[in-house]
């Protein structure tokens, strides 16, 4: 076997006990698929469930989005910088772009983040995006869950141009939609309603002048008449001499501080048990669970400090139990 | 009386004959420089060393194993001096390979000068200086595209108005094609690149000017095998240049029109097996070059026999040179006008390649121009350069001695202990951080301290010329590093695109069986089979690594490839975040010696030592071996030239590593 699987509950209790070297070991081991792999995994966030560590992992957890080329992984090489500067671990879990091709990838995300490779609290990881735009691997899910109880700060870089499909915001606790000045997608988005509101709207390349501004004032008008009074926009710059990016980092602080932390979270573990299970078992799955809503609400009964692992095998019992003896395997 | 117009009236003068040259240290490279002029070189053509050329001096961490390896070491004026000793600026032509620190050389060249009684007005030659193929291909960048353009723009304002023979900057397109570039893609993008440039110094001198610009702009182009062709491209270049010149900036003078070119041929095509037979093809491409009198260079450098195997000797520059001697002193070639007028076959080829270029600039043109469009290029490079691999694997791009008749007697051109190479003392390295430091101690620091700050006032303000500064920080002492350190600090740095992301699938039945086998063994591993291509140290050679990181991919497996210029710590620290099952080093510049056995270091400190190291690139035999010992898997050279054939061993090598059993036969 591959030295992948470490102990999970090891890995939790290095986690546990802020050993930050663990990520590696971790991903390694969320990512792989092996049945073995996969009981390890579970172990790990049961190890990290609230009802163990008895409360809430502390990080915070941010999901960048936005159309490709627009500048999040400029952005994110100086929002580490800026973390850094204020004393926070971060790891960054980068799904690149790149599209599957032959079950290949070619992953150059994590050149654009500028990081002092001897600064042991930053860690950066890239996966490959999934066929979907905008989608999470389980493994992206399971190790946000992880690390945010090591790491000060968990960013997940996602591309996703604002639409519904973009699962991050079932993850994170902060989501920043990154914008590029001149294109007019979001705005629409937003005016149309196609677009949830995010938390925090983020206009790059403030170094092209005029064209910055614009969108911003059009983004705050847009957002004032949508009643929107708490979503923060801010234009930076990633490029030298960079600009915005301590206002970012306090935007996106004040968010956090103004969330119900333990509610937000407590939906991100059911959605990602949810998912899992939905990857692993399909339409029929759902399907034997009474459908998606169906099964959103039965996890809405359960205990709310139970780990995403946990709650994922009780879906999996459930859906055995409702399934008609003889009809295949579940 | 016969009608003589086939012949000249009298000879032309033969072009300016070079030798790109330079290693170690400035005293050792003068002393070569003066032996090369004795033998009848008629210009001199400078290397630099990396660290030089990407703005660090010697005590760099980054500069590590790179010292005075690949060209001379130039950190002060004191060094140029020596590098110039006993040579009369006032009839020599210097070219200097140089692009993000230019602007410094020059202004090092101009004080040398000064120091010789030589006025700056006197001085000719050549600062290449040109940054967009450095993203595209070179890879020597520092600074990002705003700033790396103005620089640009400055030196051609102050040179135009005080050194006025010299030529601020060489377009060059020789580098595009040795990263793959059809002619057609090298003209188009050597050209959109002259637009971006020549727009930049519209902006910083008065208009009634640009006709001396526009004159002023010289190319460096490419000459590749394929000489008849490469005839037309050269004609097409010297149209599309004519209409540029009148149409886009209105410049009336012909003679200011005229497409002025340097060469050196091309360098890619030259082969490790046996590599006597690099000395015809070198001897084609230069007729490439020379044959029509209407597009003839004015300068030609050639490379030599031993190109793949490694750095030339002095032997081996002077057979090249002796080509070149023999081309115009002994052939009847200069005695003709131009021998193609008229020619239906070239006149074809010229219309074919300008429509194919007329189109490609306009693709770049959409994007908003070259700067625009550097993402743009260098996907389609490398997409190239994919092809070009693919047929030299499938034979369809014959080369002879590697794809057809391999078979071969042993050469004893690579007899020697150093197997027929130039190899550099690796003493130089501490002599130079030394001389810097003793540099340091020794001078005027509050001069120095005054003047660097200067620049860094003068690099904020955006519309002052960065020349004065920069030749009084010359003046006053500064090094090489503190001046591109200033400029890093005022500008920001950079990292070009790999162009990989990009890169077209390849698909042949060979490589369904590798997929198979990369998916058996990623699924016995439990995630996908992951490989980390890395560039340790300043090498740009990137082919290579972008070519091998493609591969993988299209073989399946996930490839982390950051691009050129990272340090041991930086690939292994990747390496271990990123749980590569395997790394794949790439190095060409020489410096394998100190950096593979850092890099395995540094891996064993990330806690990765277990990750098995394979490495690429121009490794002398002997140096394998040496590698082998510390720890790598496998060494594979240009010969290596089956890409799949590699795939196989890696993917074989992370099964061996791992325990997966080998497939069933
Ligand atoms: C093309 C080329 C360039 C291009 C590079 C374009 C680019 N983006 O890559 C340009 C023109 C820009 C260039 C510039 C320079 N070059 Co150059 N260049 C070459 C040349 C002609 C071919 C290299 C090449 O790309 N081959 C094609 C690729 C596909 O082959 P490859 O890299 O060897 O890779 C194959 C194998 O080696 C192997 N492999 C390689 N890496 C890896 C990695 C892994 C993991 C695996 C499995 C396999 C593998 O697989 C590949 C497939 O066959 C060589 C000479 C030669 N003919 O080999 C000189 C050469 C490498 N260059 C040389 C020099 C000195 C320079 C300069 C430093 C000169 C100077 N003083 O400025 C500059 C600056 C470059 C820089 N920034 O570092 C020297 C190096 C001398 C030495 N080692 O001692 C060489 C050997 C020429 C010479 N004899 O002087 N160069
Ligand atoms: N001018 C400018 N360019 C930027 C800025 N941020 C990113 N870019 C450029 O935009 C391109 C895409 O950036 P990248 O961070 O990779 O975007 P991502 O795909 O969203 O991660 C790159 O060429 C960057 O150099 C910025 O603030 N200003
Ligand atoms: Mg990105």
């Amino acid at each position: 076997m591959s030295g992948d699987s470490e102990a999970g509950a090891d890995l939790g209790a290095r986690l546990r006990d802020g050993d930050l070297t663990a990520a590696p070991a971790v991903l390694n081991l969320v990512e792989s698929r092996s049945p073995e792999a996969r009981t390890q995994t579970e172990a790990l966030l049961a190890a990290l469930s609230p009802a163990t560590l008895g409360a809430e992992a502390s990080a915070h957890i941010v999901g960048v989005t936005g159309p490709p080329g627009v500048g999040k992984s400029s952005l994110l090489s100086r929002l580490v910088a800026e973390w850094r500067a204020r004393e926070r671990s971060v790891a960054v879990l980068a799904v690149d772009p790149s599209s599957r091709r032959s079950g290949g990838s070619l992953l150059g995300d994590r050149a654009r983040i500028e990081a002092d490779p001897r600064d042991g609290a930053i860690f950066i990881r890239s996966t490959a995006a999934g066929d979907r735009l905008g989608g999470l691997a389980p493994a992206t899910r399971a190790a946000a869950g992880a690390l945010a109880a090591a790491f000060d700060v968990v960013v997940i870089e996602t591309v996703g141009v604002g639409q519904s499909e973009t699962e991050v915001a079932d993850v994170a606790d902060t989501v920043a939609v990154v914008v590029q000045p001149g294109s007019g997608d979001v705005l629409q988005f937003l005016k149309a309603g196609i677009m949830e509101v995010p938390d925090v709207l983020v206009v790059t390349k403030a170094d092209l002048g005029r064209v910055a501004m614009r969108a911003l004032a059009d983004l705050r008008s847009a957002l004032r008449s949508l009643g929107a009074r708490d979503t923060a926009v801010v234009a930076v710059s990633s490029v030298a001499p960079a600009s915005g990016i301590g206002k970012l980092v306090d935007a996106l602080d004040a968010h956090r501080g103004r969330l119900d932390i333990a509610t937000r979270r407590l939906r991100s573990r059911r959605l990602h048990a949810l998912a899992d299970f939905a990857t692993e078992h399909g339409q029929r799955g759902l399907r034997a669970l009474g459908g998606r809503r169906e099964a959103e609400r039965w996890l809405g009964s359960q205990d709310p400090a139970l780990d995403a692992g946990t709650l994922e095998r009780a879906l999996e019992h459930r859906a055995r139990s409702a399934e008609p003896p003889g009809s295949g395997t579940i | 009386m016969a009608d003589l117009t086939h012949r000249l009236p009298e000879p032309d003068r033969p072009w300016m004959m070079r030798t790109y040259a330079g290693h170690s240290d400035a005293r050792r490279s003068n002393e070569l420089y003066r032996r090369n002029l004795a033998k009848g070189q008629t210009g001199l053509s400078v290397a630099f060393d990396l660290p030089t050329q990407t703005g660090y001096d010697a005590d760099h961490e980054l500069a590590r194993g790179e010292v005075g390896k690949v060209g001379v070491s130039i950190a002060h004026r004191g060094d140029m001096k020596t590098l110039l000793d006993q040579i009369p600026l006032d009839r020599m032509n210097t070219s200097m390979t140089i692009n993000a620190t230019a602007a410094w050389l020059l202004a090092l060249y101009i004080v040398a000068a000064q120091e010789q009684g030589v006025a700056e007005d006197k001085l000719q030659g050549t600062t290449q200086n040109d940054i967009l193929k450095e993203y595209l291909s070179r890879g020597t960048y520092a600074f990002p595209p705003g700033p790396s353009m103005r620089l640009i723009a400055d030196t051609i304002a102050y040179t135009v108005e005080h050194v006025p023979k010299w030529n601020p900057i060489n377009i060059c397109s020789y580098h595009l094609q040795e990263a793959g570039a059809t002619p057609v893609q090298e003209i188009a993008y050597a050209m959109s690149n002259a637009i971006a440039v020549l727009d930049a110094v519209r902006e910083r001198v008065p208009a009634d000017l640009m006709g001396d610009v526009f004159g002023r702009i010289s190319f460096f182009v490419n000459a590749g095998v394929r000489f008849v062709e490469e005839h037309a491209k050269l004609r097409a270049m010297s149209v599309l240049w004519d209409e540029l010149g009148r149409d886009r900036y209105s410049v009336q003078d012909e003679r200011h029109r005229r497409f002025r070119y340097g060469v050196q041929v091309n360098s890619l095509g030259l082969t490790e097996a046996q590599p006597e037979n690099n000395v015809y093809r070198i001897a084609l491409e230069a007729l490439a070059v020379t044959l029509g009198r209407g597009v003839r260079a004015r300068a030609i450098q050639l490379p030599a026999w031993n190109e793949a195997l490694g750095l030339p000797r002095p032997w081996d520059q002077q057979w090249s040179l002796r080509l070149q001697q023999v081309l115009a002193y002994e052939t009847d070639l200069l005695e003709y006008p131009d021998i193609f007028e008229g020619s239906k076959v070239m006149d074809g080829l010229v219309a074919e390649i300008l429509e194919g270029a007329r189109e490609e600039m306009a693709r770049v043109a959409e994007q908003g121009g070259a700067v625009e469009a550097v993402d743009y290029m260098k996907a389609a490079l490398v997409d190239s350069h994919r092809e070009r691999l693919l047929r030299i694997e499938s034979g369809d791009l014959v080369m002879v001695g590697v794809n057809r008749y391999p078979e071969t007697e042993p050469s004893p051109l690579t007899a020697d202990t150093e197997g027929g190479i130039l190899v550099v003392d690796p003493e130089v390295e501490a002599e130079r951080r030394a001389d810097v430091e003793q540099w340091r101690r020794e001078r005027d620091q509050l001069a120095v301290d005054t003047a660097l700050e200067e620049l860094v006032r003068v690099a904020a303000s955006e519309s002052e010329n960065i020349m004065p500064a920069t030749i009084a920080a010359a003046r006053a002492g500064a090094t090489t590093g503190e001046w591109a350190q200033a400029l890093r600090d005022a500008f920001g740095e950079y990292r070009a695109p790999t162009g990989v992301g990009e890169a077209a699938l390849t698909s042949s039945e060979d490589l369904v069986e590798l997929r198979n086998e990369v998916e058996r063994v990623s699924e016995a591993l439990g995630r996908r089979l992951k490989f980390l291509v890395g560039k340790p140290g300043l090498d740009g050679h990137s082919n290579g690594a972008e070519q091998i990181a493609v591969r993988a991919r299209d073989a399946g497996m996930d490839v982390v490839y950051e691009g050129i210029r990272l340090t041991p710590s930086q690939i292994a620290t990747s390496a271990a975040q990123e749980g590569v099952h395997v790394v794949g080093l790439s190095i060409l510049s020489g410096s394998h010696r100190e950096l593979i056995p850092a890099v395995i270091e540094a891996l064993q400190a990330a806690g990765a030592g277990d990750v098995p190291v394979v490495v690429g690139g121009i490794i002398p035999d002997a140096d394998a071996a040496l590698l082998r010992e510390a720890g790598v898997a496998a060494v594979y050279t240009p010969k290596d030239y089956d890409l799949n054939r590699m795939m196989r061993d890696i993917v074989a090598l992370v099964a061996e590593r791992n325990g997966v059993t080998a497939p069933a036969a």
